[in-house]
């Protein structure tokens, strides 16, 4: 009976994981991390989509890694390890791309050595992957991955429509009215100052 | 874990080593597959932008510090048109790269960008079908086209919008069209800039064409 409820318990708390990535950890409405690769390639929803989902592969590869290996890094040297370990998955995954997947990676590849970059990455090995199981990293990596995909897919959402007149490419027969500045850098960090206060908004309630 | 100087350098050894490691052995995996898919890639951009072909051959010249590579693509020894890969430095988001195709005779067959990094709804239209750029210069004579805008006193229309990139646009292939007055051997009334590094593709594409006289 006891073990039934824990067991319950345990299994809440897996979903847990991965709902706070999505909401209440959400890495770029709520963290505030990352900010670079949001900002400059979300001038599209697709490619928005596009750098959440390769940040999402590398996000959770190098939490598995790293939550195996934590016990035997040294606390002074771990975050060179972590960037190693990162860097390397990064590579591996370009490398392996390029080569099975070109027609992804024609689209993709110009964001893929941007993810060693990300600071999501290395704030997730250092704040979660170093103090848990494996599982839960994987889990983790999975909700902050989801939450980090929708959020530049919002964004890109939004910039392409404001600033384009398209959305996912299929333009909406109005470009010709659109104020451009929502695709270029200052509407990057309207919308997201915009988008973030409409997110913490309705997150609070 | 507590750090010592000498479980530090361990580690970081070891780790460095089994990354290193990986990397390196998906790298000999992944080669051939890489060069294949580039292979296959250009083929297909060449293709694009020519007549059909049964064979290319590729040359590399420079041009303004430039890298430009031309493919000559031959049907049974016979030329049917020269693929220029060229590229310039001045688009509104940094380089272009684009692939022109001309026909043995000058004409513009198709023109396609590669790679370009133009403002979203503006610059980008240059990779549209049909788009004003590609409209006012396909079918028509390089040799006798002047490759500027409007704005600038020329007679080609330009993106809407877009004045830099239509410039650059134009630019690269301005340049492509250098690069196949050399390949095609119309060079002698052009201006030699880069003849030094190109003779040898030059007499073999004359031995070419005059096998196809014959």
């Amino acid at each position: 009976m006891r073990a039934k409820e824990l067991r319950k318990e345990a299994k809440m708390n897996k979903l847990q994981i991965v709902l706070s990535g999505i909401i209440k950890n959400n890495p770029t409405f709520v963290l505030v991390l990352g900010m670079c690769p949001t900002l400059g390639t979300t001038t599209s929803a697709i490619n928005g989509m596009g750098m959440g989902v390769a940040t999402m592969a590398v996000l959770i590869m190098s939490n598995l890694v790293i939550s195996l290996i934590k016990n035997f890094i040294p606390d002074k040297v771990r975050i060179p390890a972590f960037i190693v370990v990162i860097a390397s998955f990064v590579t591996i995954i370009q490398m392996l791309m390029q080569a099975y997947l070109p027609s992804l990676y024609a689209s993709l590849g110009v964001f893929i050595p941007l993810i060693v970059v990300n600071c999501i990455i290395l704030g997730r090995a250092e704040a979660f992957a170093s103090k848990n199981g494996a599982l839960d990293s994987i889990l983790d990596g999975v909700g902050i991955g989801i939450g980090f995909t929708l959020s530049l897919t919002a964004i890109g959402a939004v910039r392409e429509v404001l600033g384009s007149g398209a959305i996912f490419g299929y333009s909406l027969g109005i470009s010709d009215y659109m104020p451009l500045v929502f695709v270029l850098a200052p509407g990057a960090f309207l919308v997201l100052g915009y988008l973030m206060v409409l997110f913490n908004k309705l997150a609070k309630k | 874990m507590k750090s010592t100087l000498f479980n530090m350098v361990a580690v970081l050894f070891t780790i460095t080593l089994i990354a290193s490691a990986g990397v390196g052995a998906v790298n000999m995996i992944t080669e051939e597959p890489i060069a294949a898919a580039k292979a296959a890639a250009t083929t297909a951009a060449v293709a694009n932008v020519l007549p059909e072909f049964e064979q290319n051959q590729m040359a590399e010249q420079e041009i303004d510090g430039l890298p430009i590579k031309v493919y000559t693509a031959t049907n049974g020894g016979e030329v049917v048109g020269y693929a220029v890969e060229t590229m310039t430095k001045s688009g509104f988001g940094g380089a272009i790269r684009m692939m022109v195709g001309f026909l043995p005779e000058g004409k513009i067959y198709n023109v396609n960008v590669l790679e370009q990094a133009e403002t979203p709804g503006l610059g980008t239209k240059m990779c549209d079908e049909g788009n004003a750029l590609i409209s006012s210069i396909k079918d028509k004579d390089a040799t006798s086209l002047e490759f500027k805008v409007k704005k600038d006193g020329g007679e080609l229309d330009a993106l809407t919008a877009a004045t830099i990139s239509s410039r650059a646009y134009y630019d690269a292939v301005a340049r492509a069209k250098e690069a196949y007055l050399v390949a095609s051997g119309k060079q002698q009334w052009a201006d030699g800039v880069s003849g030094a590094t190109t003779t040898e593709t030059n007499e073999g594409e004359g031995a070419q064409e005059g096998g196809k006289d014959e």
